[in-house]
Parts: structure tokens; sequence; C-alpha cells
């Protein structure tokens, strides 16, 4: 036999394992791999940070107070201040809240949106599985940011319009996870088994497909979460969006980056730390997620 | 025995770590294969029979490791051998077969250089002449036409081709120990004659040693010198083939056998002893009364599915179209009945058409022709689509082949038994359904608090009956069983198929019963149907078919059935 080493025995079968609560699963991953419990740290400190953000912080974050402006960091000021002497920690601290809420809605519309399309081509076929995929490939044509620009531009410079033009551009990957997903499972024994019970289409769909398709997706909406952020930070960047003074990470970095030239190294440099680390803790999530929610995926 | 044995394992503790601590799948055990001899280890799922090959060419994976004991072969310890001796020694030395033989081939390349492959990576063969060899290789194991099938990828090739590519590629290098890991589970009976006769016949001319693990009692007393019984990773039971079955030993051999469905026994026999003393009632003989309509009438029925565009991707680029194929036809004009509390075995090899025609019975499919009559309705018209909202659809059910596959893993066994009773049953009410629940699981002999756990949470028989109560929750005229047993191990499919019975009779259901296993259909049924190539090639009641065949095929299949000596 040609390499047999390579060659994977299957894994030992017991009878009837005893079931474990989430919470004990959770920490043996966590155990497993401390990279996991980092993630899920990090995640715990933006979730802090956006609820009660604003009630925390030290100054208030719209507050200029011209005297101490371009401050270098400081005990009175961690992060610096900026040119109107706004106090940086207090508005990266504040900015939490809308750049997360930006990339949640985002990406619980495209989850709706792109989850349900794709799960309706994958296990319907036909038309809706033409139509569907004939989208994403529209979508996918574009370079996606450009195209975010343009929908944002097109329907108005707002937050709700960020949040629509980001689900638009991640339309195509979660129909196309979602797609292949069902299609493996529209032939299951189950399935089966709950058309003979007398399920019409429809009801197969939402009680064997979806829920059976929804780790994937799980894990898809973490690792798009870190995307989405991004993205909706991109865009405040280059003006589309939200506008100032509002705090919000993009407009920060945007703002400081002028000063970098000339030394005031922090303003941008905090917000995109912030920037930085979300999405560094939602693509590390991701792994966690599936580990969670996925034991056989666990390498 | 005198010689020293050519693989002597002794002691052998096999050890897994699990997230509950470490298991033993195997332990303590001693197995020795002389030089020229055939074992057979024979167990249930479960039992370590495949950890301890696995202990022996040392490919179990990470969380395994051998804890105690030693394995000698030929005089080299295989425990303490280093990696790279057991590279030299995996292939040249000690082959192995899988189970899946597709799984085994890599699909993208030509067979003849697979084998090519692994005569190089030996130094069999030069260059120059490996191809020569490689085509030998393939006359070795009666593959017809080796010169053109050199040039075959796997997917060109049937099952038991492809088991025998594999067998030619285990046996390339002439080792001394040959592994067969239930290399002819999922193959037809026909093909597991073939491709079992031709292991032995190739072993014996050359001396090997074979290692034959299995599930199948009569398999291994019908092929091998000695069988080695395992049970929960001990070994119970070690003695020659034909003692055995005379003489069994060990109580789990004794069940095991029991178990075994074989010529000349009733249904109950197969439990074990300590159950059910009570002599089951004699079948009650379905009377063949023509006055009384049949509960359904299949006439003419026919499915064919259109033949993909053949030609080369020039042939299609430029448009030039080859003519048109004939569709296949997988069910070919076929017509038969099913009589009111009757079983109907319908029995045939792989691709025959016996599960398209289960399911365009069963409304999941639509026929391209044909009538279906299910009680005076023609159901064949209703397509497959809508069949499931009309009230027909509770009176036809289905058992299915695979447990597992057949359970949404995120219902509970109570949801997935009551879904037919949600969706079409007149049962509301939430204690009125627990109730029902309730009643269903006692009825298949399901514990009653299991009915809240997972499918996963379930044992392989717990989980057939989850499926079977579901089949039955709205007291059916008609179950299609798929070889609803096919999954199981011996024992829990002795148990299941003695269920399937008693509810047949307490329900006054019809069945039609689906199936390769021969054995099994002579138990269960008052008629049998068999097919090939989408046709009936014979018919008739279960006695007359299976004890005195008219058609060669059907005979050919009662032969091929592995007879253990008594």
């Amino acid at each position: 036999m040609n390499d047999m080493s390579k060659v994977e025995p299957p894994p030992l079968r017991f009878e009837a394992p005893p079931s474990t609560s989430l919470l004990a699963h959770a920490k043996h991953i966590v155990a497993e791999n401390p990279v996991t419990g980092l993630a899920f740290g990090l995640f715990a400190l933006i979730l802090f940070a956006a609820i009660f953000g604003p009630l925390v912080v030290p100054y208030d974050p719209l507050a200029s107070n011209t005297s101490s402006a371009l401050k270098p960091p400081s005990a009175a000021h961690w992060f610096g201040t900026d040119q109107l002497g706004r106090d940086i920690f207090s508005r990266v601290v504040t900015a939490t809240r809308l750049d997360f809420t930006i990339a949640v809605a985002s990406v619980a519309l495209v989850f709706l949106l792109g989850g349900l399309a794709g799960v309706a081509a994958g296990f319907f076929g036909g038309w809706v599985d033409t139509i569907v995929g004939r989208v994403a490939d529209t979508i996918m044509a574009f370079p996606l940011f450009v195209l975010a620009m343009g929908i944002v531009a097109a329907l108005g410079n707002s937050v709700t319009n960020i949040v629509i033009a980001t689900a638009i551009i991640n339309f195509p990957l979660y129909a196309r996870v979602a797609r292949a997903e069902a299609n493996v499972r529209r032939g299951a024994g189950f399935v089966q088994a709950a058309r003979l019970s007398g399920n019409s289409e429809w009801r197969l769909l939402l009680t064997q497909i979806v829920p059976n398709i929804m780790p994937i997706m799980a894990v898809q909406m973490s690792l798009t979460m870190g995307y989405a952020i991004l993205n909706a930070a991109g865009l405040s960047f280059i003006g589309l969006g939200v506008r100032p003074p509002t705090p919000e990470w993009g407009i920060m970095v945007a703002e400081g980056a002028s000063f970098i030239v000339s030394g005031e190294w922090w303003i941008a440099f905090f917000p995109g730390l912030a920037l930085m680390t979300a999405v560094f803790c939602f693509n590390l999530l991701g792994d966690g997620v599936r580990d969670l929610v996925d034991p056989q995926r666990r390498n | 025995m005198t010689a020293k044995p050519l693989l002597d394992v002794k002691n052998l503790t096999v050890e897994f770590a699990t997230r509950r601590g470490k298991v033993q799948a195997v332990k303590s055990i001693d197995i020795e294969v002389g030089k020229g001899e055939t074992v057979a280890i024979v167990g249930e799922s479960g039992s370590g029979k495949s950890v301890t090959s696995y202990a022996v060419v040392r490919i179990l994976d990470r969380a395994g490791r051998v804890a105690e004991g030693s394995i000698g072969f030929s005089g080299i310890d295989l425990v303490g051998a280093s990696e790279a001796q057991m590279r030299d020694l995996r292939g040249r030395e000690i082959s192995m077969i899988f189970q899946n033989p597709r799984a085994a081939l890599n699909p993208i390349r030509k067979v003849g250089k697979q084998i090519e492959d692994v005569l190089l990576q030996h130094v069999q063969a030069t260059r120059a002449t490996a191809r020569e060899k490689a085509i030998e290789a393939l006359e070795k194991v009666r593959i017809a036409r080796p010169q053109e099938r050199y040039d075959a990828y796997p997917f060109e090739l049937s099952g038991g081709m492809c088991q025998r590519v594999v067998i030619a590629l285990a046996l390339a290098c002439q080792p001394q120990l040959l592994i067969a890991d239930e290399p002819t589970t999922g193959l037809d009976v026909t093909t597991q004659k073939a491709v079992m006769d031709l292991i032995v016949e190739l072993t014996r001319e050359r001396g090997m040693s074979t290692i034959l693990i299995t599930h199948d009692l009569g398999l291994a007393a019908a092929y091998c010198d000695k069988v080695v019984v395992m049970e929960k990773g001990r070994v119970v039971e070690t003695a020659d083939a034909a003692e055995i079955f005379r003489n069994p030993q060990h109580a789990y051999t004794r069940r095991l056998m029991r178990a075994t469905p074989r010529v000349g026994m009733a249904l109950h026999d197969l439990l074990p002893e300590t159950a059910a003393k009570v002599p089951a009632a004699p079948r009650p003989q379905v009377v063949a009364n023509d006055k009384v309509a049949p509960l359904l009438l299949v006439e003419n029925l026919v499915k064919e599915y259109p033949r993909p565009a053949a030609g080369s991707l020039l042939a299609k680029l430029t448009g030039r179209s080859e003519p048109e194929k004939p569709a296949f036809r997988a069910v070919d004009g076929i017509g038969f009945t099913v009589r009111r509390g009757e079983t109907l075995g319908l029995v045939g090899e792989s691709g025959c058409g016996k599960s398209t025609t289960s399911m365009m019975v069963n409304r999941l499919l639509d026929p391209t022709a044909g009538r279906i009559v299910f009680d005076g309705q023609d159901i064949g018209t209703i397509p497959a689509r809508q069949f499931a909202l009309t009230p027909l659809r509770r009176r036809i059910q289905m058992v299915f082949q695979d447990p597992t596959d057949s359970l949404n893993p995120r219902f509970t066994a109570e949801r997935a038994i009551l879904d037919p009773v949600l969706r079409m049953g007149t049962i509301r009410g939430r204690d009125a359904l627990r109730a029902r629940c309730e009643e269903l699981a006692t009825l298949v002999g399901l514990p009653v608090e299991l009915i809240d756990r997972f499918p996963h949470q379930l044992s392989g028989g717990q989980k057939a009956r989850v499926g079977i109560a579901r089949a039955i929750a709205l007291d059916p005229d008609l179950v299609i069983l798929d070889e609803p047993t096919a999954a199981l191990d011996v024992s829990v499919q002795a148990v299941v198929l003695n269920l399937l019975e008693e509810l047949r009779q307490r329900l006054r259901m019809s069945y039609i019963f689906v199936s390769h296993d021969l054995n099994v259909v002579r138990l269960l049924c008052d008629r049998v149907i068999v097919m090939r190539g989408g046709r009936i090639v014979e018919e008739g009641t279960a006695e007359a078919v299976l004890g005195a065949p008219q058609d060669e095929y059907t005979k050919e299949l009662l032969t091929a059935i592995p007879h253990p000596p008594l």
C-alpha cells in the first residue's frame, strides 16, 4: 500500500456519550487552546466598551479644550489629546459602540438575506439557484470596497447606508457558504424522513436544513465581523457615512493622519490600534466559535 | 505450535487519551499468526478489532498509544521500531487493505501508475520494467484486459474492481502478512465472494499470512483457519474455524452465532437464549385471496434517467453533438402486488433498481411511466413534492437504512418521533403528545427516559428504534423497510428484526423489505422478488425462491453467501 502512514484510523465510537453543557465545553476549548481564550477575553473587553464605554470614560469625548491640544500620552490623558484638545482615550472607547453596532447590524442583515437566499438556492436548486448564483457573481465582479463606496454615495451619507453597503458586499460570501451546506444536506436521510412525515418543502427548509447549517454560519459571522468593522472604518476614513465630530475609529485615523508627519503620532495610532485589535479579535474568535459549535473540525 | 509465529501479539493494551481520561480500546490481548495462516478477528463495533490492526502497523492516530505489551513480527519488535523502520516494513512486509477501496485509491491517478509507484518505492521494479510489472500485477488479481485497465481511473471501475486494484497494490511487493480490514463490507455478495476467493487463493499461493478483520462470523468461518473473537477490547475466544462453530466456548461467541441469520432458523432463534423463552406463534399465512383487492398494485413501473451528454470536451465546444443515447432505465417495467398484512422482500445487488422502486412506491420519486395503485387510488400521478400534503402520506411510511443519517442531529428523539404526528396527526396538546411519544417508545422498546436525548447521545440500536417509532407513529398501512439493519451489528439486528415482525403482527401493517441479505429476507418475508438490471428475474414465496430457485441469477446469489462449515 502506498504511504499508509497518512491513513487516519476512524475515531473510537462510544456508546451514547453523556451530554456536556456548553459552558463546560467552552472551558475545555479555552484550556486546550489559549489563543481562543485570548480572543474570548478581547471580545468581552470590546463588548464591555461598547455597552458601558460612554459611562466610564474620564472625559466628554466631544468636549474640546484648546489649551491642552496635541498633548502626548500622559497620566491625565492616557492616549494624549488631538488638535482640538479632546481626550483620545475617551474618544476611542466611546467609538467602540458605533463601530460595533455597524458591524453587528450589517452582519445580522447579510446573515438573514444572504443566508436565506443561499439556503433556498441550495435546497430548491433550479431557477432559484440560478438567480442567487448570478446575483452573487455580479456583486463579486466589482472591487468590493469601491462598490461599497458607490452604494453609500448613491443612497446617501448615513450610518444606515453604511450598514446596507457592508451587508451587500458580504452577500456572496454568505450565499455561497449557505448554498453549499444546504446542497449537501438536501439529500440526507433525515430530510427524506421529514418529507415522509408530511412536512411541506418550506417547512423542511426551515426546520431541517437551517438549524443544521447554523454552526457553520456562526463561524462565518464571526469572521465577517472583523471585515465589517474594517469596511465601516474605511468608509468613514474617506469621508463617507459617519461625520465628525462623532467619535469613530476611521474618522479619527483620518484626522490624525495629517499630524503624523509633524510628530503627533498618537492621534492616528490609538484608534488604529483599537481597530486592529477588534479585527484581530474577531478573526481569532472564528476559530474558537468553530471549535465550540463543531468539535469534528477541531485540528 | 512448534514453529515460531510470524506475528506474535502479547499482552497488548492500547490506550486513547480522551477528554474523559484514558480509555483502553484494547485490553491485554494475545494473538498469534503463524506463517501461511489465515486468522480472522471477529467482533462487533467497538470491540477493538480495527485498533489492534492499526497498532500492529503503527498507524494509530495521535491520541492512541500502545500502553503495554509487545508486538513481534518475524523477530522484529514493532512497538519499539523506529518510524523509518516501520515505513520500510509497511507495504513491503506487512500490507493492509481497507474497507472502502475507492477511498484507498488516488482518484486522479491511473490505477496502473499507482501500482508502479509502490513498485518503484520499494525497489521492486525499475522505470523500464515498471509498466510491465504493473500489468502483471493487474493480471494476477484477475482483472480482465489488464492492458486497458492500466489506463483506467478509479472512478471508471466498479467497487469490486477497485478492491482488486487495492489487493494488487497490497500484494505488489510480496509481503509476508496481509491485513484486510472489512475488505468486502459494502460490496455485493457475489463480488464479496469473488474478492474473498481471490484474497485466499493469492495468499495461499504465496505462503502469506492473512488477518481478516470482519463483523461477519460466517465470512470468517468460511475463509479462515483460525478465528479470534473480540468483545469490548478483550479476546474472549480463539479457536479453529470449524471448531468454533461446532463447539463455541464463550457465551459471547454463542450469542454472536445465534444472532447470525442462517438457513433453517426462525426469527426468534436469533435472540439470546435468555430472552423471551416463549416461542413466537407461527407466522399466520397470508391467504391468497384474489377477491380482496391488494393493498398495493404496481403495474409496468418505469424510471428513466437521461444519460449525461457523451463526447469529448472538444466535441462539445465545437457544437458537434454525438448521436443521442437512449435514457438509462433504472427500473424497467416491473409489476407486483402487496397484499394486506404481507411482507414482500425486494432483493438484488446494488444498481438493480430496488431502492429506486421503493422510492417511487413511497412517493419520494416520480415514476417515468406505470401505475402505482394504493388501496384503489392511483398515487403515481400525484407529484412527489405534493404527496407530502395529501392525506395518503400518513398511510405509507418508511424506515431508512442508516439510522444516524435519517435523524436530524438537532432534534431530540421525542421531536423526531412526534414529527409526523405534529404534521399529520390529530393529537394536540403538550401532555397528549408526550403520552403518545412514550407509548410509541414503549412499543419499539426504547427506554422512555431516553426520548429527551439527541441522536448523538444514542447507540445505533436505539437510533434504529427511534426511526421505527417515527415510521409507525401514524399507524400506516404500508411501511417500506430499506435495509433497516444494514448499518447495525448482528446482535442488534436480531433484536430489531424481531421487533419489526412483532409490530407488523400487532399493528396489521404490510411491509416491503428491501435488502441484499438473503438470509434476513428468508426470515422476515412471505414473498420475494429478485431484481436485476431494473427487471424482476424471479418472484414467488420466500420458501420457493430461496429454497428452490429457478433463475440462474438467484442461484448465483444464494451460493455466494458465505456458509460456515457445519
